[in-house]
């Protein structure tokens, strides 16, 4: 299967197989008017198969998005035809409207102004708590 | 610069020692801390209702010499307009030196607090925190036993929406030699995170059991709390959970007799009215050492001096 290269924009490499999809519905790729190519369960040394993801354009990517679906994922950023920049991204300490608490005590249920933060609570089990109630943050 | 407390580990344990030494201090010596907070206003925001608390605070700022300004019930604030809590706390802090608020939804003091301009203090954020309540169990178990380390707590009642216990647990994790023993129903086991945070990472020994009087004997301290209907969604839930566990003189028999049994009030029957008149029923002094805790923390926020310090 060939796509084409792309010429200035992103390319989201290395995502788990199967992450893909929700990281970019997570990433509002859908809205965006420039190509986007979604390509799953790709051949790879590392990770048996993989997802990438290819956008055609220089657009403002929320980094902790990715790390916190997937922290092994990396990103390339692409000008002129170039690959300029190779980012690892890791899991986020923090994540500011990502997720949304499903606490129906918590203050964010009440108060549509307040963001929803979420801080790494224990980076094993890669369990995110909101900052307000300390409820853990549900699955994606 | 500006500090506000929001739960239990924003204080350190000196901090927590210098409290209790401080409220020691206010004990024994009233008279040297009574114009320790001359011209300080505290803005007592109540948006749940509470008797004790407020009073407890509001008993605390006068005997410090200071002034109230008092909000309670959203149905009389700005809240029930549709004002933020953030708002309020913004202009709560043009009037008042220090603010103590309780709220009914979780995380609405720490909101408060990032946007004060001055000290905020939790006095219960629903389900949450509640800080003071814990300094008054602290002080409790340090006055009744001398010591806050090297002692076998049993917490009993609902141990998942009592956010007593939570901060109580938090808070004696850090003294040496502590052992639990968590009773309550299955459906009101203590939360996860909880138990991972603050007993399992630290190799604190803890047991869980539905059965009070089984351990009531193995007890130096009964931590007893109600079932508290507002945290309930389902009614039904709520009345099947209410009577597991009372507190009679006949149970007690079982009980050391230097068994210090505790509440943080109010009690609806979880303690039998009898049991009040047990030398080991140290529930009142938990209120009365909550005024001198809140006191002692008003002090420490409002880096005011009063006795020795003065």
């Amino acid at each position: 299967m060939n796509v084409d290269s792309i010429r200035d924009g992103i390319v989201i490499d290395h995502i788990a197989a199967g992450n893909g999809m929700k990281l970019y519905r997570l990433l509002g790729l859908e809205n965006l008017e420039a190509p986007v190519a979604m390509i799953t369960k790709a051949v790879s040394a590392k990770r048996g198969r993989k997802d990438i993801i290819k956008i055609d354009a220089e657009i403002p990517v929320n980094f902790d998005v990715i790390g916190y679906v997937d922290p092994g994922a990396t990103v390339n950023i692409i000008r002129e035809g170039e690959l300029i920049e190779k980012k690892r991204i890791g899991m986020p300490e923090k994540l500011t409207n990502v997720l949304f608490c499903k606490n129906p005590r918590c203050i964010t249920s009440c108060e549509q102004e307040i963001d929803h933060i979420f801080r790494l609570a224990d980076r094993e089990k890669k369990e995110y708590r909101c900052i307000w109630c300390e409820t853990k943050a549900a699955e994606l | 610069m500006k500090r506000s407390i929001i739960d239990v580990p924003d204080l350190t344990t000196e901090e927590l020692d210098q409290l209790m030494d401080t409220a020691e201090d206010i004990i024994a010596r009233p008279d040297d801390y009574a114009d320790a907070c001359r011209r300080k206003k505290l803005a007592t925001l109540f948006f749940e209702p509470s008797t004790r608390t407020r009073l407890s605070f509001e008993a605390a700022m006068y005997e410090l010499g200071g002034n109230v300004l008092s909000v309670t019930g959203a149905g009389t604030s700005s809240a029930a307009k549709g004002e933020s809590v953030a708002d309020t706390a913004k202009t709560v802090s043009c009037y008042a030196d220090i603010i103590a608020m309780r709220h009914p939804k979780e995380g609405a003091a720490l909101v408060a607090a990032r946007s004060a301009s001055v000290p905020v203090i939790n006095a219960g954020d629903g389900g949450h925190c509640h800080p003071t309540q814990t300094l008054a169990d602290l002080l409790t178990i340090r006055r009744e036993k001398g010591r806050l380390g090297s002692l076998t707590v049993g917490l009993c009642g609902d141990l998942k929406f009592g956010r007593t216990v939570h901060s109580l647990i938090n808070a004696l994790s850090r003294y040496e030699g502590l052992r639990f023993v968590l009773i309550s129903p299955e459906e009101l086991k203590v939360p996860s995170y909880v138990k991972n945070d603050a007993l399992k990472k630290r190799g604190i020994p803890y047991q869980q059991t539905t059965d009070l009087e089984q351990v009531i004997g193995d007890l130096d301290i009964l931590y007893m709390t109600r079932v508290q209907r507002e945290r309930f969604f389902n009614e039904e839930d709520y009345l099947r959970l209410r009577d597991s566990y009372i507190l009679t003189p006949e149970k007690l028999k079982k009980a050391r007799q230097d068994l210090c049994v505790m509440h943080p009030l109010p009690r609806v029957n979880e303690i039998s009215v009898a049991v009040d008149e047990d030398p080991r029923a140290c529930y009142f002094k938990q209120v009365l050492n909550g005024k001198y805790m809140r006191m002692a923390l008003i002090l420490m926020l409002l880096e005011a001096k009063g006795g020795k310090q003065a």
